[in-house]
């Protein structure tokens, strides 16, 4: 089986399907210019309700990661990389995501990161490869 | 110190059903075994039991930050109210909480506050028969993973491993932590499950065992993981005023933890060289002027090996990131040594009983009904449960 695929819905529209024009929208306050993940309707920084969906360059550094290697469920392919990626735009600013398209040894923390896009039903699951040198 | 809610509660009754794969017995009958010895050991009746909580309470579906999916725990309180016809005056189930040891606490607020007298206090596990007969464990809507766990499952982080490796990768990353480190922990718990009759594994496991099984989710290897069982148990939380009255020890509570420092996220926590571990830890200290050295026996969560690294940290049993050096050889851990861990056996080897089976052997060993693992003149023990985000512990001791 593939995973699972989110329920898409108003607050979390704009980061499942944003791929589908190839960007990664995070949500920003517009008053103080934190970004807010996952989408909330307050700033946790200045409690403004003025939060919107923004693109973010997609450029990360990973800040850790596993090699799952067990098919917990019936026909899942492994291995594969699962991360956490650290976004340039703020210290902090993470999401978990799947390192791609690169041999999982060569996975390690700070590895430089760009985002590419899975579809998988009504989502553009974003997930990460190697920044090409 | 003006008093503390600690001051107002003891442990009264102790009461575990048997533990293991495959049980004869359902998950309500093991329950129902294990608070019926719970209380007649408290010396009690049914009829005095005025208050019942249980973590996480009947779960069917697995959509919050906790760890339990669906059928993998037993009755909530309201089956049990029903079952043994109680009549309580304050209950409560539920998984959003400071971890599993939130059920033990919340009890000791309604004795504390004077809403009931004696508590039962519980978790069921029926975690074996999920695992084989649940075949949906996932639990995701047809129409798309909801909650939390939408940011963890599209990404195929199915299971604690994977979710833990990360902590684990961060660990090792940071401070060099070995798997050779990860390993005493492991290997500690199984030594102690051979004296522990009701532990699920018994068998040697050596250091060549370890490095050499499948990895499961890096670092994480088979070894690391704890090991599903059903089974179920339970303490009676009663008013100190009732500690002439227990037949047996009664059990001091020196100290509460359940602070949390950091966000209620497990793909959104700040520093993963640490756990919600480090926040409960914290809180536990300032709220009793025992220290660190004054433990004398340590059962520190351990759903992963490299939890009771994070627990050993986090309540400040040694520093942040020394854990690895301090457990290195088994040596300082092990029965005899000068802080024994994991008792019982364990998560790792006696069976997951998440964070209780932590519980009860500590106050088996305050009572000195721990038989052939007794720690000699345990007066003080330190005992906690949790991962990730979610953390609580508690430090118990006796009067002697």
């Amino acid at each position: 089986m593939s995973f699972p695929v989110p329920q898409i819905t108003d607050e979390n529209g704009a980061f499942w399907t944003g791929g589908r024009d190839g960007e990664l929208l995070i949500m920003r306050c517009t008053s103080c210019g934190y970004w807010v993940h996952p989408p909330s309707p307050r700033c946790p920084q200045c409690l403004s309700d003025a939060v919107e969906p923004r693109p973010v360059s997609g450029r990360g550094t990973v800040y850790s990661y596993t090699i799952n290697r067990q098919a917990w469920v019936p026909g899942l392919e492994v291995p594969f990389v699962i991360a956490i990626v650290e976004l340039d735009e703020q210290l902090g600013l993470r999401l978990m995501t799947n390192i791609v398209d690169g041999p999982v040894e060569e996975v390690e923390i700070g590895l430089p990161v760009e985002v590419a896009f899975v579809e998988r039903g009504e989502a553009f699951v974003p997930v990460f490869h190697k920044v090409a040198s | 110190m003006t008093e503390r809610l600690e001051d107002r509660c003891i442990v009264s009754g102790l009461g575990q059903s048997d533990v293991g794969r495959r049980m004869t017995k359902g998950v309500m009958e093991l329950t129902l075994d294990a608070v019926l010895e719970a209380i007649a050991d408290a010396g009690l009746r049914p009829a005095d039991i005025d208050g019942i909580v249980s973590w996480p309470g009947a779960v069917t579906r697995n959509d919050s930050l906790a760890p339990s999916g669906p059928g993998g725990s037993g009755p909530g309180p309201h089956a049990v109210i029903d079952a043994l016809r109680l009549q309580p005056t304050w209950y409560y189930g539920g998984p959003e909480t400071p971890g599993m040891f939130a059920a033990f606490i919340h009890a000791c607020m309604a004795v504390a506050t004077g809403m009931c007298r004696h508590v039962v206090v519980y978790r069921a596990l029926n975690e074996a028969t999920a695992w084989r007969t649940v075949t949906d464990r996932v639990s995701t809507d047809a129409a798309g993973v909801t909650g939390p766990l939408q940011w963890m499952l599209p990404f195929g982080a199915f299971s604690g491993p994977t979710w833990m490796g990360q902590w684990a990768t961060r660990h090792m990353h940071e401070f060099g932590t070995t798997r050779e480190q990860i390993a005493a922990i492991s290997l500690n718990a199984r030594k102690n499950a051979q004296k522990n009759p009701k532990a699920v594994l018994q068998g040697d496991l050596t250091m060549e065992d370890y490095l050499s099984s499948k990895m499961i989710s890096d670092p994480l290897c088979l070894f690391d993981c704890d090991i599903a069982v059903d089974g179920v148990t339970v303490l009676v939380v009663s008013t100190a005023d009732f500690a002439p009255d227990v037949p047996t020890t009664p059990i001091r509570v020196e100290a509460v933890g359940s602070a949390l420092q950091g966000r209620a996220s497990w793909d959104q926590w700040e520093d993963m060289a640490q756990t919600g571990a480090a926040g409960a830890g914290k809180h536990l200290w300032s709220r009793t002027d025992l220290k660190p050295a004054d433990v004398d026996v340590a059962n520190l969560y351990d759903g992963f090996s490299i939890l009771t690294l994070f627990w050993l940290e986090g309540m400040g049993f040694c520093g942040k990131g020394e854990s690895g050096p301090f457990v290195e050889g088994g040596k300082r851990i092990a029965l005899d040594g000068e802080l024994p861990l994991a008792t019982s056996g364990g998560q790792l080897s006696a069976g997951r009983l998440h964070g209780f089976g932590h519980l009860h052997e500590a106050c088996l060993q305050l009572r000195g009904q721990a038989e052939d693992r007794q720690v000699k003149g345990a007066k003080v023990a330190a005992t906690s449960a949790g991962a990730g985000p979610l953390a609580s512990c508690l430090l118990l001791r006796t009067d002697a």
